[in-house]
């Protein structure tokens, strides 16, 4: 029943939505009615496809660097308190200073779109790797470090018996944000980059659309980027359900 | 009984980086196999001892020889903490598996060790579960089986019963005596409660607080094996009645 419920309520809202624009007569390049923005995502996919392929190209890309980056970083800081206390205030000042700020700086000094797009989709989707992994570094039980000394345990055994099992969790909490901002800073990066060219993204298609009127068209493109959002984000959901099922032997409590 | 010692500490004391004194011209000997106590407030210093022994710490001055300071690399100690201290990403065969892991032992070795240790304590059936799946007298029993399967010369014990229930107390500490004769073991038990000391202990140290000190000696003369029986004896209770006179005296000084 409790997975039912969202589904209802979207149902109800777009039910709403339609009888509204319907008997209002709100034209389409107003408010499009939600069957519209279907029949238009159906007539459109082609092209819409091929831009959503090159956005998560982007997003995913920039999700696997933010997490070798994140994760590398965390390593390092969590073996040198000096380097963090140096180095974790400018993460920091990255990551509250607005993309949307940054990027057109970013587009200035990466010549290539596309690694020019990783790297903003990227500043915003490594900090939560980061900082989770270093509190799951940070977070290991006193007592068993002190038991691995006891038993003589060497760095790689410390490293792969005790840290790494015991940072997944935050890690994998870290990941399931970042999954979900990699796509934000894709989609935010674009906008800014007003790209036009061979190999664009759905956020080219949203500003063509808005600069043709084409709301249906608009609407259609950010369905997609919805919907795209939330299957990544359960994808992640999913997959960190299972690895901490895996490991921990029980079912780890949802969305902690 | 042999009376080799297999722990001596001469005039130790230890400071730490702080500047707070933890303990104060400490010496103690445990003769092989022998049921040492260490008896005392909280903040005496009882678990800074343990970790000179283990050679996790080392101290400002004066000496300590056991076998974890003089082998380190024989694993010939083994310490049990208040928590069980396991990984809760690893099973109950691999939690105990740890020890002999960390050696470099290979898989058909640490079946062969493991299965009688877990006979021991009573998990055979348990070998697969997550210590989240057990109750916390059964994840003690584990913590203890992970400590006995290097068949350690020394045990160490960090007050490991204080957070269980009475009854699993009782029973933990009648399995303790047993294991305890069966192998020869020399233990050094911390704990803050005197019908504990007598109860498992040939001689009991009544620590101080500020700094950590030793005051007095007590002696616990009843005969092994204790039975239950031995609870309620009048010999238990003249025992327990000189150890709490002792344990007010190494209180008086100190503010409460």
């Amino acid at each position: 029943m409790n997975r039912a419920l969202p589904v209802l309520s979207l149902l109800f809202l777009l039910l709403v939505w339609e009888g509204v624009v319907r008997g209002l007569a709100i034209p389409p390049y107003v408010l499009p009615t939600p069957s519209l923005v279907l029949l238009t995502l159906w007539s459109s996919f082609g092209s819409l496809a091929v831009s959503w392929w090159f956005t998560l190209k982007i997003s995913f890309g920039a999700l696997g660097l933010a997490c070798l980056g994140g994760v590398a970083i965390a390593c390092v800081f969590a073996l040198s308190r000096p380097l963090e206390a140096a180095l974790l205030p400018l993460a920091v000042m990255l990551q509250v200073t607005p993309l949307v700020a940054i990027a057109p700086l970013i587009l200035i000094y990466v010549e290539s779109t596309t690694a020019a797009l990783l790297t903003c989709a990227w500043v915003i989707a490594f900090f939560p790797i980061l900082s989770n992994t270093l509190a799951g570094l940070r977070a290991v039980d006193p007592n068993l470090a002190d038991l691995f000394r006891l038993y003589r345990a060497t760095r790689w055994q410390r490293l792969r018996l005790l840290l790494v099992p015991g940072a997944l969790p935050y890690f994998l909490a870290g990941l399931r944000i970042s999954s979900g901002l990699s796509l934000i800073g894709a989609v935010t990066a674009e906008m800014v980059a007003g790209v036009a060219g061979r190999e664009t993204g759905l956020a080219s298609r949203i500003l063509e659309a808005s600069f043709r009127s084409e709301t249906p068209k608009m609407f259609a493109a950010l369905v997609l980027l919805v919907l795209t959002g939330v299957l990544v984000y359960s994808g992640f959901n999913a997959l960190s359900r299972i690895a901490l099922w895996q490991l921990y032997g029980e079912r780890p409590k949802e969305n902690h | 009984m042999n009376t080799r010692p297999a722990v001596v500490l001469d005039d130790v004391s230890k400071t730490f980086d702080s500047g707070l004194q933890a303990l104060a011209s400490v010496s103690l000997q445990a003769a092989s196999g022998e049921f040492l106590t260490l008896l005392g407030p909280s903040g005496c210093g009882k678990s800074s001892v343990l970790k000179l022994i283990a050679g996790l710490d080392t101290p400002t001055t004066g000496s300590v020889i056991s076998p974890a300071t003089q082998a380190p690399g024989e694993a010939a100690t083994a310490f049990v903490f208040q928590d069980p201290t396991l990984m809760p990403w690893a099973n109950v065969f691999d939690n105990i598996a740890l020890p002999l892991r960390l050696a470099g032992a290979s898989r058909e070795m640490m079946r062969a060790r493991i299965a009688p240790v877990l006979a021991t304590v009573g998990l055979t059936e348990f070998a697969g579960s997550h210590p989240a799946q057990l109750s916390g007298g059964m994840r003690m029993r584990v913590s203890l089986a992970r400590a006995l399967v290097t068949q350690p010369r020394v045990l160490l014990m960090d007050e490991p019963f204080a957070a269980l229930d009475e009854i699993t107390r009782a029973r933990l500490n009648q399995d303790l005596l047993a294991w305890w004769i069966e192998r020869q073991l020399t233990v050094v038990f911390v704990t803050h409660s005197v019908y504990e000391a007598v109860f498992l202990s040939q001689r009991v140290l009544v620590m101080g607080a500020r700094p950590g000190r030793i005051l007095e000696e007590v002696e616990i003369t009843a005969p092994y094996p204790r039975a239950t029986t031995f609870r309620t004896s009048l010999e238990f209770q003249q025992a327990c009645a000189r150890l709490t006179a002792a344990l007010d005296r190494a209180q008086a000084g100190a503010p409460a």
